[in-house]
């Protein structure tokens, strides 16, 4: 789960780490009281989970109160990259004297957190990596150990920032690392860490991913979801459990396990195809998951064509069949199905697909069998939002 | 023979009373594989369908010589259950559960490797198949037969799609497994690639794989330099949108953006044939294993 900017400071200042003083605000109103208690100047920025806001006008300085004003007003609801802005974060303007880069992530490869730091930040670090990656300093630690000073103090000599700032930096990253863990968190990325004339550390900006497995240890991060950043369709799927990934083509497409999905995705697209969408019902999908999936990908109005795809391990193709028979009963769908069923119960699961005889579904022996067949109803049926 | 699970092993479900370890633990017993005992805090004492049900893994091993672990308790209790399973002397340890925390996998994970011997396969998984010899986990075994050809993979569903198109062509497997796709897997593409080159039985590997992550590309280096036996691999998500699941931080670290086609191209550069479907796949497995 990815947090807004604010909501990381938010979370950095509870571990102790430095950020400018800030509140967010939801409408015109609300920012200027915002500003006025934060002071002037003061920074307007748009709270969009989106790089590259501030290129866009989604960050403006205020000087006065009018200004804070008028920026307010022109950032709230504005559309930044296909995402409406639904509130802003108000902040103290800092003084920058130097820009560097901090984060934390899992390693998958080392299975430990990785620290970067540089002293090149305020860009965009993919971009350092490649022109000058000797500017990145990068070590593991140890999960079970924890950090320790001399990982601060590695980073700090081997990126070569100034002697004054050493101490200062280690404490930082420290407090970067118990935020990490206390948080459970997947990225920390803290770019621009700046450097102020007074020669302090604050961190001017937050990317915070949090593990959702581990939400239920932090039921205040799990109340901070961003539904502004979520498609309508994956809003809903998300409710109802299930992963949905809307695509651009005409081919809804149903799967249990992400890599089944991808794979499926991936031979459509070979046929010929246009998937609308990814959606793995998951392990073990039972009836209702099934009937909620049906109508996750109907709500795609460019929908000619469904496919499922189902190997069945933890899930039971009786179950699957038993949710298709509900979804049509209460969904009514009115472009074809393409089912195919292979795995634990899959001859059961057959048998009550024909028993049922489903208006518009067949059944596939194979998945490349099902792909063109789908493929050639899709081209052979309008999409929904055209008839 | 055939790699992590064989007529050797005697499995102790963890979590053996709940629904779904229920179905599978007497699922892989029908299969013919030894399912000794279950443990289940608070219901040692009872049994599931003749299985002994103990308190502890301590109890269970010492009782049934339980030698591998499965592993089907609900999330948040699963890395405890895991290495509750190492402390009492289980070195093979097959965790099916989906959904645990990474903090919890990263600490659990780094005190096994202390551990020195112990192999963890999974979490988030489908578990073990050896054809013939014994089924440790959820895969659907009537579809799989004896042979020759070993399969690892990071998704469950497409290890036994992968699995069932090379069944059709006639060909069985020594052993099929399923490492799972979590931000810390207890074992990589390598370490079961390693395996599988010291399996006399198995004379060709299927490896799937998927986008995200560097797991692919490090197991093309290793393939260059350790494996003699012919690998071919599948890698799924050529379609994927980009952006959805990784940080810009994770691409660094990978030091590759982690598409399907990076690690294709990795692959083949190696030498590995890349099918582009699970039916092309199966067809150059064939090839493979005629000439």
């Amino acid at each position: 789960m990815d947090l807004l900017e604010y909501q990381g400071k938010q979370l950095f200042a509870r571990h102790g780490v430095p950020v400018p003083a800030g509140r967010p605000a939801a409408s015109v109103d609300e920012a200027v009281t915002a500003a006025d208690s934060v002071g002037y100047p003061c920074v307007v920025k748009a709270q969009v989970q989106i790089g590259g806001r501030g290129k866009l006008g989604g960050i403006k300085l205020a000087a006065t109160r009018d200004e804070a004003r008028a920026h307010a007003a022109a950032i709230l609801g504005m559309d930044i990259r296909g995402l409406r802005v639904h509130e802003v974060w108000i902040e103290e303007a800092s003084e920058i004297e130097a820009e560097y880069y901090a984060s934390i992530v899992f390693d998958r490869s080392a299975r430990a957190p990785l620290i970067l730091f540089s002293t090149k930040g305020g860009v965009d670090i993919e971009q350092v990596a490649e022109e000058d990656p000797d500017a990145i300093a990068s070590l593991h630690v140890d999960p079970l150990l924890g950090y320790q000073q001399f990982h601060g103090r590695r980073l700090a000599f081997e990126a070569g920032i100034d002697a004054d700032l050493v101490r200062p930096l280690t404490a930082l990253l420290g407090k970067l690392y118990d935020a990490f863990v206390g948080e459970d968190a997947m990225l920390i990325e803290v770019n621009p860490l700046i450097v102020t004339p007074e020669r302090e550390l604050r961190a001017l900006d937050a990317k915070v991913t949090l593990d959702g497995n581990a939400l239920f240890r932090h039921p205040d991060n799990a109340a901070l979801r961003d539904p502004s950043a979520e498609d309508p369709q994956e809003q809903m799927a998300k409710e109802r459990g299930l992963t949905y990934v809307k695509l651009d083509g005409d081919i809804g497409i149903l799967g249990n396990g992400a890599g089944l999905v991808m794979s499926t995705l991936d031979v459509v697209a070979q046929a010929g195809g246009r998937p609308a969408n990814f959606l793995d019902a998951g392990g073990g999908s039972k009836a209702d998951a099934i009937v909620a999936a049906v109508e996750v990908i109907l709500s795609d109005e460019k929908v000619r064509a469904v496919l499922f795809n189902i190997f069945g391990g933890i899930t039971r193709c009786d179950e699957v069949a038993k949710g298709l028979i509900e979804a049509f009963e209460r969904v009514q769908p009115q472009v074809p199905f393409v089912v195919r069923l292979d795995g634990t119960n899959d001859e059961e699961g057959r048998r009550l697909l024909s028993d049922a005889q489903l208006p518009g579904l067949e059944v596939e022996a194979t998945m490349l069998g099902a792909a063109e067949r789908v493929v050639e109803l899709a081209a052979a049926t309008p999409a929904l939002d055209t008839r | 023979m055939s790699i992590l699970v064989d007529r050797e092993t005697r499995v102790c479900v963890s979590g053996i009373t709940g629904r779904e370890g229920t179905f599978h633990a007497l699922n892989n017993k029908r299969y013919g594989t030894e399912v000794v005992s279950g443990v289940t805090p608070g219901k040692g004492g009872q049994s599931v369908d003749g299985i002994p049900v103990f308190n502890t893994f301590r109890q269970a091993v010492g009782e049934t010589d339980a030698n591998t672990a499965m592993v089907f308790v609900p999330a948040r209790f699963a890395a405890d259950s895991i290495v509750e399973a190492a402390d009492a002397g289980i070195r093979t340890i097959v965790a099916i559960t989906e959904g645990i925390p990474a903090h919890d996998e990263l600490r659990m994970s780094a005190h096994l490797r202390g551990l020195g011997d112990v192999r963890l396969i999974g979490p988030n998984c489908p578990g073990v198949l050896s054809p013939g010899k014994a089924n440790v986990g959820i895969i659907p075994a009537a579809f799989f037969s004896e042979g020759n050809v070993g399969v690892v993979s990071r998704s469950g569903t497409l290890t036994y799609q992968i699995g069932n198109e090379l069944a059709q062509r006639g060909f069985g497997n020594s052993s099929i497994v399923g490492i799972g796709g979590d931000p810390v897997p207890g074992s990589s593409f390598i370490d079961v690639l390693a395996l599988f080159e010291g399996d006399p039985e198995t004379e060709l590997v299927v490896m799937s794989g998927e986008i995200g992550g560097s797991a692919e590309e490090e197991a093309a280096e290793f393939i260059a330099d350790d494996v003699s036996k012919p690998v071919v691999a599948y890698i799924a998500g050529f379609t994927a949108p980009p952006g959805k699941t990784m940080g810009h931080a994770g691409a660094i670290v990978s030091g590759s953006k982690g598409t399907a086609r990076a690690k294709a191209e990795a692959l083949e550069a190696v030498g590995v044939r890349v099918g582009r479907t699970p039916t092309e796949v199966s067809e150059i497995v064939v090839e493979t294993l005629a000439a």
